[in-house]
């Protein structure tokens, strides 16, 4: 296994998480959600340590994250934005938006900003269709959604 | 008087925190903060005319209200009692503006039962809840009921599982209850992934306690003592109240230990989904609570017999769990008395795509995909033709004008191609290509497959490689038939629900919308104009004045100038060279004369 090469800090509070589920290997998505919800992704070295501390093989720890779109091996921008591609967004056009973003900030998806603003994804359904197209950045969702709106959304976070 | 807010995910993208923010702020400025009680309620369901303020006793229904509006409402409404009109739902018909929601087109045909109290009552709030009838329903089986008289009211009934398949639930706690064991569980499957589908979502926001108390009757009623919620982490709000509202049980003693001094003992956990949709399956989301990746296994064992940590375990959707106390109290005869003959009482719709009226329906089990549309969703938007309508998400299928008359219960739509679905319904006009749907749901089923067996993991990609072939020109009519070859053998032989069903969107578009496809192939056209490869951007040579905007706004070079004077006009016309064309649509936002269209 690779030398652990997390700071300190970061080695006792995943530690900590993990001793908070009992070190519990039936708790490893908890965990992963925990670890995830403080740094913003779970690259290699965490993983390693989570399954160290669960006594749990890192193929298996690995095999999750890899498997449940919510878990990250990268880490996100700033303002991660993500864009709708539920059906219901799908019929009204969120494509068209996605390219205008994808034009705008020069990123595919999956990609960040050079300078870490911004990072890129698409979901499906986060359960507004009335307000279709919609996209997310950060927390803040915003609704019926143009190509034309996507300069002055961005101008905010900027 | 009570001034409702609507805080569903809906209304609060819509600022409709800020508008409970004024109404609190304006009216204590007025000293009327205790005769007036702000709630934020759960959604209302008209989501297209967000965010909804009511105003009750007088049962007013204020629609897209903006934070500046409060002042006047205020002012107008609460302390000089005259309606504000220009914030009244307009009749798109009559134009008359309507106060009471009971006379919108939008509510007159629903029947709320699941959706009962959902914009109705704080959903944070334990006493709201048990003000409109929550938790009656629990103390009236822990008190006069047995286990086994539980099962027979819910068996008789006739409440089939919402989550879509549509089992019948009664006999389902009925098989759970038979193997009795030390430990068993209740599980309720809160891992709504269908995109375009909101109900449980709505549900859990906005009465969670429904939720809860209906786990603790079906605990009591198999002889289970722990509860277990599969929730989405996608749903923050929803995971927030579900806490907000077990803490609240909790302390009533109503969950926990010696429930009302009946010696039953019942808790509930949350435990999050991390975004698969295949943990909807429910031997997947079994595994996925056990901290393994959501892979199905083969049933039988059902997880009746093994399910979670290998115990008896009973698994619900959230729908259908709304769905239990209301029966208790009422009775199953009454329950039985609304539906059709196969499927009783109502389904939870999310209305969505292009219609007038999105947003969260309830009607009940029979009522006409026409009355979904046209009465309750008020058509189709702008006036556009009806195209066809999706239900049941990817494992449905895309119904047609034929098939309007059909009333929606679980045989009906499966004997039309589609199935009921989780209540996801997508309406679609003739912006939208049937190829490209097909595909965007195939692209959908790839992503979300989990790799276990071959026919889903190999066969979808396989159909999705032959439809993007056709969308983009390349396509034979053996790829037609080599479609159909390939989703026969999926249906028959995948491992699962997901695959099982996956090939629908497929098989129905090629059903209904076989003439559509046959364009792709041999026209090479896309009559929707959604399939780029196929477009061509034309300028009319005789309606081009030749002013060269289009030109200066092409981002390819594409453009350029003939030789061809239009009569009337003074410039040669413009021309496009379709090698060198992106299909961007720069060209035609420019033209101020209508000059270019897509063919």
């Amino acid at each position: 296994m690779a030398v652990i090469k997390l700071s300190e800090a970061k080695v006792n509070f995943i530690k900590d998480v993990c001793k908070s589920y009992g070190n519990k290997p039936g708790e490893v998505i908890n965990v992963l959600h925990k670890v995830q919800g403080e740094y913003g992704y779970l690259p290699a070295e965490v993983q390693e340590l989570v399954a160290k501390e669960l006594g749990i093989p890192v193929s298996r720890v690995y095999g999750i994250v890899s498997f449940y779109s919510f878990f990250t091996m990268t880490p996100k921008g700033e303002y991660p934005i993500s864009v709708c591609l539920g059906t219901a967004c799908y019929v009204r056009g969120a494509e068209k938006v996605l390219d205008e973003l994808k034009r705008q900030l020069g990123i595919n998806v999956g990609e960040v900003t050079p300078d870490g603003k911004f990072s890129l994804t698409c979901l499906r359904c986060v359960g507004a269709c009335g307000l279709a197209p919609v996209i997310e950045v950060g927390d803040k969702v915003y609704g019926r959604m143009t190509p034309d709106r996507v300069k002055d959304v961005l101008a905010e976070y900027k | 008087m009570h001034v409702l807010v609507c805080g569903g995910t809906g209304c609060q993208a819509s600022a409709s925190a800020q508008i409970i923010k004024n109404f609190e702020d304006i009216l204590a400025a007025k000293g009327l903060q205790d005769e007036v009680q702000v709630v934020r309620t759960g959604c209302f369901g008209f989501c297209e005319k967000g965010p909804i303020v009511k105003i009750m006793p007088d049962n007013t229904f204020y629609t897209q209200v903006k934070p500046e509006d409060v002042e006047k409402i205020v002012n107008e409404h609460i302390i000089k009692g005259r309606k504000v009109t220009d914030l009244l739902y307009m009749d798109p018909e009559n134009k008359e503006h309507v106060a009471d929601s009971k006379h919108m087109g939008f509510y007159r045909k629903q029947l709320r039962i699941a959706l009962r109290n959902c914009g109705f009552i704080n959903p944070e709030n334990i006493d709201e809840c048990i003000s409109r009838g929550g938790y009656e329903a629990l103390g009236k089986v822990l008190s006069e009921m047995t286990p086994q008289q539980v099962v027979d009211e819910i068996t008789k009934s006739g409440l089939r599982g919402r989550g879509g398949a549509g089992f019948p639930t009664g006999v389902k706690w009925g098989l759970c209850a038979k193997n009795k064991c030390d430990e068993m569980y209740v599980i309720c499957n809160a891992d709504e992934g269908d995109p375009g589908a909101f109900m449980d979502r709505s549900i859990m926001e906005g009465d969670p306690h429904s939720i809860v108390e209906a786990m603790a009757i079906c605990g009591y009623a198999i002889g289970a003592t722990h509860g277990l919620v599969y929730i989405r982490a996608e749903y923050p709000l929803a995971i927030h109240r579900l806490q907000v509202a077990i803490a609240q049980a909790r302390e009533y003693g109503l969950l926990g230990k010696d429930i009302l001094g009946s010696g039953f003992d019942f808790d509930i956990e949350l435990r999050y989904g991390a975004g698969a949709f295949v943990c909807g399956e429910e031997t997947a989301l079994i595994h996925s609570m056990e901290g393994k990746r959501g892979e199905p296994t083969l049933k039988p064992p059902f997880p009746a017999v093994s399910g979670y940590m290998a115990k008896p375990s009973n698994v619900n959707n959230v729908e259908t769990f709304a769905n239990v106390p209301i029966i208790i109290t009422k009775g199953a005869d009454w329950f039985a008395s609304i539906g059709s003959e196969k499927s009783k009482g109502t389904k939870v719709f999310a209305l969505a795509g292009q219609i007038n009226n999105v947003g969260l329906i309830e009607v009940p089990m029979g009522t006409t995909l026409r009355d979904i549309i046209y009465e309750i969703g008020g058509g189709i938007k702008g006036g556009r033709k009806f195209k066809a309508v999706q239900t049941g998400g990817p494992s449905g299928g895309c119904l047609t004008e034929k098939h309007l008359d059909t009333p929606i219960d679980y045989e009906s739509l499966a004997a039309a191609g589609s199935m009921m679905g989780s209540g996801g319904m997508v309406v679609m006009d003739d912006t939208s290509c049937m190829v490209a749907i097909a595909k965007f749901y195939l692209e959908f089923t790839c992503e979300e497959s989990c790799g276990k067996c071959s026919p889903c993991r190999i066969g979808n990609k396989r159909m999705l490689e032959i439809l993007t072939k056709i969308t983009e020109g390349r396509g034979t009519m053996d790829d037609l038939q080599e479609l159909r070859n390939l989703a026969a053998v999926i249906k028959d032989t995948a491992l699962c629900g997901l695959g099982q069903t996956s090939p629908n969107p497929v098989l129905s578009t090629l059903d209904n919308f076989w003439d559509e496809y046959v364009e792709h192939v041999v026209d090479k056209k896309c009559r929707a104009g959604v399939c780029k490869k196929l477009m061509r951007y034309e300028i009319d040579k005789e309606k081009c004045i030749g002013c060269g905007a289009c030109k200066k706004n092409c981002p390819a070079e594409a453009i350029s100038k003939t030789d061809y004077i239009a009569p009337g006009h003074k410039l040669p016309s413009m021309t496009i060279d379709p090698s060198k064309c992106i299909k961007c649509g720069a060209c035609i936002s420019t033209c101020k004369f209508s000059a270019i269209s897509v063919k």
